[in-house]
């Protein structure tokens, strides 16, 4: 976490725009960041409203009917044929989709 | 003790064990599981991760894990559900991977170890159930994914820091092994990598009750490897700690090859998971008696499996030990004894000795050995009959292990049935003796190997065929009587 | 044959099984409309005219045949964020552009089960990210009713086509008010069914647990028909209600005798456009005149749903974009040297700016340290809202509303200040949140000939009452037969 960053948990002013676009992998340029900065942190100075709310007790929705339980059987179903699925990639080889390397 | 062979640091050790669960199709969709076939040939929108692709749970998947946690002594959570956990790698379809975070489906349980004859058992933290990611494979200038694996249900096993050495760890994980192998609920194949291990080692003073810096091994694909990891990284902290040096927190990648572990470079800078619920999947309530039923109906423990050995069969505890160590050499042991159910000790003998001795030198598993326990027990019960001789048996065996064929056939076919027929064997034991007087007045004079030299000669003359313990009465009666 | 391009679904259908005209004359006729207008709309982004003729011709042959789909035959226009096999499905981004659906939405095959024919993608804001479709990566559609206006976000596509005669009738997603609000910029109808109510297989997501397929029509009849066929259990969508669908067609009933319609006192405190509250007032008056009794309702929570929504759905929608990387399909950049650089370019070349925006906070409220702050407070926040209109529903069977606090406004109006955009979401993320079932019907036109919508909200699975209320106002009311000046 930058200090940046961990000042803004502090503050609850701005947000840290480079520091999360780099979490979602997102390239910005510096003008994009300098209006993101700006735009974002009107945004969150407004949803900041919720934090006055008295949510003690109340539980969170995680799901927006009551319903449990949902499974499949497990049974094999024909999915894509390989040529399917490979056509669709930018870069692949006759069988694998292609990436640059990868170093573990 | 620590390996380490210092002796001065005390180690901590948990794993985390991750098992490719059996099911017929993935975790979310119904593309195969199928191990091996060609690259991306299993795909569909949902585990590639398509625009509008959504997962759906594969009800069997639940069920082998909460019978996962009841073999493991776990509590099974009334109220379960799947998280996000967000980070972004070539594996990764969704860059999400759907996984369990605050509510697993189980809690607590433990394995019971035995190491340098001490009982010790291991706490289980939690299990849970996630979707396995792809395979990357790497080229020289590029890397390739394949998408087969990636969905494939997926069971994490986090134990407990109880582990204190690495000849633990790896008795934890064979006991594991054994006992999900024995549930049915995996093959746990370390090779096929439907059972992977990261460990994680810290080493402290004696006194101290706060644990050191923890450090994460990753790549571990062996049994071997988890000892080798374990081992070696218990040396590298305790130098680096004498040297005064201070462990830094982060994952190492254990090289089977170069027999060490190097740092790793990080798959994220920070490791923000951002865990929140899954929203598109439901929340699993299992009803308690539908828990209850799947408990009454678990297939048997291995321990209960030897202690039936001994008690059921009348098999020493040796024996009942080297059987049940496998789940499908116990299967096998008992599928022939289900064909001559008179013969406990003989169907063991040969399991023990022939079968595991042709296994360890091929290097198979059961399920690869080429006579069926049925052909096996057919092959015995004609030893046992004297319908042919031990020799001829192993014969027979052999052949049957090259090229196949019923035990019975066999016999048949080459003439190999033993001579059991008295006036037959007379006649070679006569000629045994006409040819070798010397042995015969050696045994006479009290030499007993001359009799053993005769009887070799007697089978010899019959081509292997005389039943060697008519043979042997009969020479003992024709000398005693010069 | 002309004039088929103004008819609405059930008048195409008549005339089909009256063999006054066949479904190739329809698509025909469709065609030339859409070749006269849509230069200065720009309400599609493909039309796919052979593909869509070929699929008439069948619908015809089969007619022919005996065949009898509840559908067969009509065209229907599709909003770029719905899979639809053999057609790109590009949510109007750069990303995905070259991406082909391999696979058929569940609510795209029921409907084609049913014999229907697709012509067309419409426009949209990129990935559904917006309220004016300003955010399309390729063009702006404009307001048939005042080309300088916007027709409305994100599914404004769909609803200019329709308002336009140059679609019988259209699909869109509605999230945040997607559907409601740009059928009420453009005069047509739009339902968002209550969630889970249709399968979310295929739509491509944006907030999983917001978003809603929704039919864009001519006519509450229209609508019902569309939902009729689109919703229902789906093994593929594990949040798509079991309940069984009811006959929608049997709640339309011209008149409101026994129907109890709450007014929110808080959507009343004067932050309107004065000529759409004098719309909503005088539709409430009709409806009043139908039989209906009028209620006085609170939703006290109000004011906290624009926040709450914009927290929740940036948060899901940056994990559901997170796959756009470049790997699978789409478009991909040149140049990188890894693949996290990969996704770093992929993603800055491919994404417009108020998808970027929307990810970076989605992303914020779900990191350390601030994730329980917003994101798990915005979630019980949510439940609050949902009270709301639990507590409100014991008092009514149907709440009206406005859908938006102005008629449409010029395009780039708002274009420097994303939060301005949002507030205008005020009257359409509350139902998104609770879950409920909204639509908006037109009930009026501005002193500036703009459209204005009247919302109608019901409790989830209670479509039936809001359906029969926006067809009784519709059919004495009239303004569904209002035509943009083309």
């Amino acid at each position: 976490m930058t200090q940046a960053h961990q000042d803004t948990q502090q503050a609850g002013a701005t947000i840290d725009v480079r520091y999360v676009a780099n979490l979602a992998r997102l390239n910005l340029t510096d003008a994009e960041v300098a209006t993101f900065q700006a735009q974002l942190s009107q945004i969150v100075a407004y949803v900041n409203e919720i934090r006055a709310l008295d949510v003690e007790g109340v539980e969170p929705t995680a799901h927006a009917a009551p319903v449990r339980n949902v499974f499949r059987d497990d049974v094999v179903v024909p999915g894509l044929e390989r040529e399917q699925a490979i056509a669709n990639a930018p870069e692949h080889s006759a069988d694998l989709f292609k990436v640059p390397t990868i170093v573990e | 003790m620590n390996g380490s062979g210092m002796g001065k640091y005390l180690t901590t050790i948990g794993l985390e064990v991750h098992v490719q669960l059996k099911t017929q199709s993935k975790m979310f969709c119904g593309c195969s599981t199928d191990f091996g076939a060609p690259p991306n040939t299993h795909v569909c929108p949902v585990c590639l991760g398509y625009p509008g692709a959504l997962p759906v749970m594969n009800r069997d998947a639940i069920r082998l894990t909460v019978i996962s946690g009841l073999m493991l002594g776990c509590r099974i959570n009334p109220y379960s559900k799947f998280d996000r956990k967000n980070y972004f790698y070539p594996d990764m379809p969704k860059n999400y991977q759907i996984t369990q975070y605050d509510l697993p489906l189980c809690l607590g349980g433990g394995v019971e170890i035995e190491v340098g004859g001490r009982a010790k058992t291991i706490g289980i933290t939690r299990i849970h159930l996630e979707e396995d990611v792809a395979k990357n494979l790497h080229y020289a200038t590029w890397s390739g994914v394949d998408f087969n694996r990636a969905g494939v249900p997926l069971m994490e096993i986090v134990s407990e820091p109880d582990l204190e050495s690495p000849e633990e760890a790896s008795a934890y994980l064979l006991a594991l092994r054994q006992i999900l192998t024995y549930a049915g609920v995996s093959d746990c194949n370390l090779e096929e990598g439907n059972m992977r291990c990261d460990a994680n080692c810290s080493l402290r003073l004696p006194g101290r009750t706060a644990l050191g810096t923890k450090v994460e091994i990753k790549n571990i694909n062996t049994v071997k490897g988890v000892h080798g990891a374990l081992a070696y990284e218990e040396i590298r902290q305790a130098r680096a700690l004498d040297a005064g040096q201070t462990i830094i927190q982060e994952t190492r990648r254990w090289d089977a090859d170069q027999e060490n572990t190097s740092s790793m470079r990080t798959k994220e800078d920070a490791h923000d998971y951002r865990y929140f619920p899954e929203p598109d999947l439901m929340p699993v309530a299992l009803p308690a008696e539908q828990v209850a039923a799947w408990k009454a109906a678990l297939p048997e423990l291995p321990k209960a499996r030897r202690e039936r050995f001994v008690a059921q069969y009348g098999l020493p505890e040796y024996d009942a030990q080297v059987l049940a160590a496998e789940r499908a050499v116990a299967d096998y042991f008992e599928a022939a004894l289900r064909v001559i159910p008179r013969a406990p000790k003989a169907v063991s003998n040969w399991v023990m000795t022939d079968v595991l001795r042709v296994l360890s030198e091929r290097t198979i598993d059961i399920g690869r050995f080429p006579i069926a326990a049925e052909a096996l027990a057919e092959l015995i019960d004609l030893a046992e009959t004297k319908v042919i001789n031990s020799n001829t048996a192993r014969d027979v065996f052999a052949l049957m292990l090259d090229g196949g064929g019923r035990a019975g056939d066999i016999v048949k076919a080459r003439g190999l049935a033993q001579v059991s027929d008295t006036a037959a064997i007379e006649k070679v034991v006569d000629q045994a003796i006409a040819e070798n007087a010397k042995s015969a007045e050696d045994y006479r004079n009290g030499k007993a190997v001359a009799l053993k030299f005769l009887v070799g000669q007697v089978m010899r003359l019959s081509k292997g065929k005389a039943n060697p313990q008519m043979a042997t009465e009969m020479l003992v009666a024709r000398l005693g009587k010069g | 044959m002309s004039g088929l391009h103004t008819l609405g679904v059930h008048e195409v259908l008549e005339r089909l099984n009256r063999r006054e005209c066949s479904s190739e004359d329809v698509v025909r006729d469709l065609l030339g409309a859409i070749g006269r207008i849509d230069g200065t709309i720009d309400g599609y982004l493909s039309v796919g005219a052979e593909d869509a003729l070929a699929q008439a011709r069948a619908a015809d042959d089969a007619r022919r045949q005996g065949a009898t789909g509840r559908l067969l035959g009509v065209p229907i226009a599709v909003k770029d964020v719905l899979n639809v096999k053999g057609q790109p499905c590009g949510c109007a981004s750069r990303i995905l552009q070259g991406y082909v659906s391999p696979y058929d939405a569940t609510a795209v095959a029921r409907l084609r089960a049913e014999g229907a024919v697709f012509l067309g993608r419409t426009n949209m804001d990129e990935f559904a990210m917006g309220s004016s479709t300003e955010n399309s990566a390729f063009k702006v559609t404009r307001n048939p009713w005042n080309r300088d206006c916007v027709p409305g976000g994100s599914s404004g596509g769909s609803a200019a086509v329709v308002a336009a005669d140059e679609a019988i009738a259209a699909l869109g997603s509605d999230t945040g008010g997607s559907v409601r609000q740009p059928a009420s910029f453009c005069g047509c109808v739009g339902l968002k069914p209550s969630y889970g109510r249709i399968s979310r297989y295929g739509l491509t997501a944006f907030a999983s647990s917001l978003d809603q397929i929704g039919p864009m029509t001519k006519s509450v009849r229209d609508a019902a028909l569309l939902l009729q066929v689109m919703a229902g259990h789906d093994p593929h969508d594990s949040s798509c209600l079991p309940d069984p669908v009811p006959d929608y067609a049997a709640s339309l009933v011209p008149d409101l005798k026994g129907i109890r319609l709450g007014l929110p006192r808080e959507y009343f405190v004067g932050g309107s456009d004065p000529e759409v509250e004098r719309a909503i007032r005088a539709a409430i008056e009709v409806c009043r005149g139908l039989g209906a009794q009028i209620v006085d309702v609170s939703l006290p929570h109000t004011p906290y749903a624009i926040a709450t929504y914009y927290v929740i759905a940036t948060a899901e929608a940056s994990a559901n974009l997170a796959r756009f990387d470049g790997v699978r399909y789409g478009t991909r950049a040149t140049g990188a040297e890894d693949p996290i650089d990969l996704y770093k370019r992929t993603r800055e070349q491919g994404f417009g700016a108020e998808v970027k925006r929307r990810i970076i906070l989605g992303t914020y409220v779900l990191s350390s340290g601030y994730h329980d702050a917003y994101y798990l407070r915005a979630q019980k926040v949510r439940t609050l809202i949902r009270r709301d209109f639990e507590q409100a529903f014991r008092a009514c069977d149907a709440i009206v509303a406005p859908v938006a606090p102005t008629p449409a406004y010029p395009i780039g109006e708002k274009g420097g200040d994303p939060l301005q955009m949002y507030l205008g979401d005020i009257f359409t993320v509350p139902v998104n949140l609770a879950g409920i079932c909204g639509m908006s019907v037109p009930c009026g036109l501005t002193t500036r000939q703009l459209p204005v919508g009247l919302q109608i909200l019901g409790p989830a699975l209670g479509e039936g009452n809001v359906l029969r209320v926006g067809h009784a106002y519709e059919q004495a009311g009239g303004w569904n037969k209002r035509r943009p000046p083309l």
